[in-house]
């Protein structure tokens, strides 16, 4: 099915076979690197769709990869770390990591995170429309639609879904989001986006306490898958 | 700064003493020079306290023995004293020293055996701890790859299902023994935002929902409930740990309930279960680094109430554990915090 191709860069051998069988098992072709130097040049070499990218590295730390790598490649890097701290996590998405998941974690999630990833990689960005579970949204006529009936949303509540909506999948930092829908200067008023997410949910999901699209990363951002 | 008050205080003494010196007599002033040298021990240095017996005996030739504004002595009685004086106050302070120092050895000592003994519980109990499960693991792999068991498909589900638990646990200590050390060593740096508490709370619940079917969880939501600035995650751990607790040490079938409270800037948190209780006796000692009730179950090893205990107080709040009269244990937090009303914006 999914050829795609991922470059893991992580230098423990047990988590590097498991990765390699996990993702081999669910049809995706894998290389692998042990050091940021050798991972460095095989994406370059060889661009893969989606690399997964570990922090702790033997040659140089996984922050520095990861700004290499993003001088000059666009597609989705994926952190796998043991480091669990917020700073940790807010720190590789500011420097381009496109999403965070910690060890230990689950295979479901992980190949859940992955295709999310790659299918990031592909929107058009001109798409008109775009549907999640029982959501569709046109850009072009600026509407959301929830069992195909219209949801009324106000502005601001619109600009934030269209920016999670082109976010897909994607953990997307309290700072970045306030710098994009409120602008520079608020990305400290977290309670704005309490607020509005708030709001939101109620209007997008069917149980807002149970959220399943617009899900919390606790200490960091949001998701919306 | 001990210099200096040991010297004010020598001045005094001899100020009051020069101007009373004739009622009283200059031999009585060596002994209350005497007196403050004796005390100044008790609280100094050896250095300071070497110091004011050496000025006090000095400003006593000088200012008390006659003829006084001179070091000259006139009498061998005199001088005889004078020497008797100042070797009584050197000895006095060193003396005072060495026993003060002796004392702090033997405190060092008896802390260091606490330590020693401290970090062996831990171990013994965390190697059993990580033992379980890592045995649990291998011999479930064990059975596993040995296909001539002939396992139904309900077996293997089984126990590939044990050796998922036996992670999870495994996960658990190391979590908690890292926040044990993060408080330990006064590194946990509060990040304050802020949180919609509700939508915390819910979120932890959803944890356990997923794995503890065997009881019921319950929060109701107090609707228009402010945002508070806390650090989220930590008391996201506190809530995580406290219902773990009240799920694994409840009977199947039992009730947990989460409530929450505003007013007048504290936040409360009451997390309550309709288990057995803990025995009175016991309650003061719940809270205490790798204490574990008397005949608890297996599994932990006794550090996660005072990692929550920890956690709160690092937040300024308190915690506070009692039975319920009608049965099981209400566990309630108090946190100040800072809080804003959501009704305040408007939304455009």
């Amino acid at each position: 099915m999914n050829k795609a191709e991922i470059l893991i860069i992580d230098d423990e051998p047990q988590i590097q076979k498991l990765l390699e069988i996990i993702l081999e098992s669910n049809g995706y072709k894998v290389q692998t690197a042990v050091s940021g130097k050798e991972g460095i040049l095989l994406a370059a070499n060889h661009p893969p769709e989606l690399i997964i990218l570990d922090l702790g590295l033997p040659d140089k730390s996984g922050h520095e990869v990861l700004k290499e790598l993003r001088s000059w490649y666009t597609k989705s890097i994926l952190i796998l770390s043991v480091q669990d701290s917020e700073d940790a996590i807010i720190a590789a998405l500011d420097s381009g990591a496109s999403d965070y998941l910690t060890k230990p974690f689950r295979s479901g999630e992980l190949l859940a995170r992955i295709r999310a990833s790659i299918r990031r990689n592909t929107i058009n960005p001109s798409i008109t429309r775009a549907q999640f579970a029982d959501l569709t949204i046109d850009f072009a006529a600026r509407t959301l639609l929830k069992n195909n009936q219209v949801v009324k949303l106000t502005s601001t509540e619109y600009n934030l879904f269209t920016l999670f909506a082109k976010n897909e999948g994607r953990v997307l930092t309290h700072q970045f989001i306030l710098k994009e829908i409120w602008g520079v200067g608020y990305q400290l008023e977290t309670q704005y986006l309490r607020v509005f997410v708030g709001t939101l949910r109620k209007k997008i999901e069917d149980n807002a306490n149970h959220p399943k699209h617009l899900l919390t990363e606790s200490g960091v951002g949001y998701r919306f898958i | 700064m001990q210099f200096a008050i040991s010297l004010a205080l020598v001045l005094v003494v001899t100020i009051v003493c020069f101007f009373s010196s004739n009622y009283i007599g200059y031999r009585v002033v060596a002994l209350l020079l005497l007196v403050c040298v004796s005390l100044l021990a008790s609280l100094f240095d050896i250095l300071p306290v070497l110091f004011a017996a050496l000025i006090s005996s000095l400003s006593w030739n000088f200012f008390f023995i006659p003829p006084i504004f001179t070091f000259h002595v006139s009498t061998t009685e005199d001088l005889l004293m004078f020497l008797m004086y100042f070797v009584i106050a050197m000895v006095n302070a060193i003396l005072t020293f060495k026993i003060r120092e002796a004392e702090s050895k033997a405190r060092d000592k008896d802390e260091k055996e606490k330590t020693i003994k401290l970090y062996t519980t831990l171990l013994n109990s965390l190697s059993h701890e990580m033992r379980t499960p890592i045995a649990t693991i291998i011999a479930a792999i064990d059975t596993l790859k040995d296909a001539t068991h002939g396992l139904t498909k309900e077996q293997q589900n089984q126990l590939l299902e044990e050796i998922e638990r036996a992670g999870m646990r495994l996960n658990r200590q190391v979590e908690n023994l890292l926040n044990m050390n993060r408080l330990e060593t006064g590194i946990l740096l509060l990040r304050r935002d802020w949180c919609d508490i509700n939508e915390m709370i819910f979120t932890v619940i959803q944890k356990f929902n997923e794995s503890a079917c065997e009881h019921e969880l319950i929060f109701h939501p107090t609707e228009s409930f402010p945002l508070v600035k806390i650090d989220s995650g930590i008391l996201e751990n506190v809530l995580q740990n406290l219902i773990h607790n009240a799920l694994q040490y409840t009977p199947k079938g039992s009730t947990v309930r989460v409530m929450t409270a505003f007013s007048n800037e504290i936040l409360t948190i009451v997390i309550e279960d309709s288990g057995p209780g803990i025995p009175e006796s016991e309650i003061k000692n719940v809270f205490d680094k790798f204490y574990r009730l008397p005949n608890s179950k297996a599994g932990g090893v006794g550090l996660g109430l005072s990692i929550v205990k920890g956690f709160v107080e690092a937040h300024g709040g308190k915690i506070d554990l009692e039975n319920k009269a009608e049965g099981g244990v209400l566990i309630q937090l108090t946190l100040p915090v800072e809080a804003t009303f959501i009704s305040q914006l408007k939304n455009e």
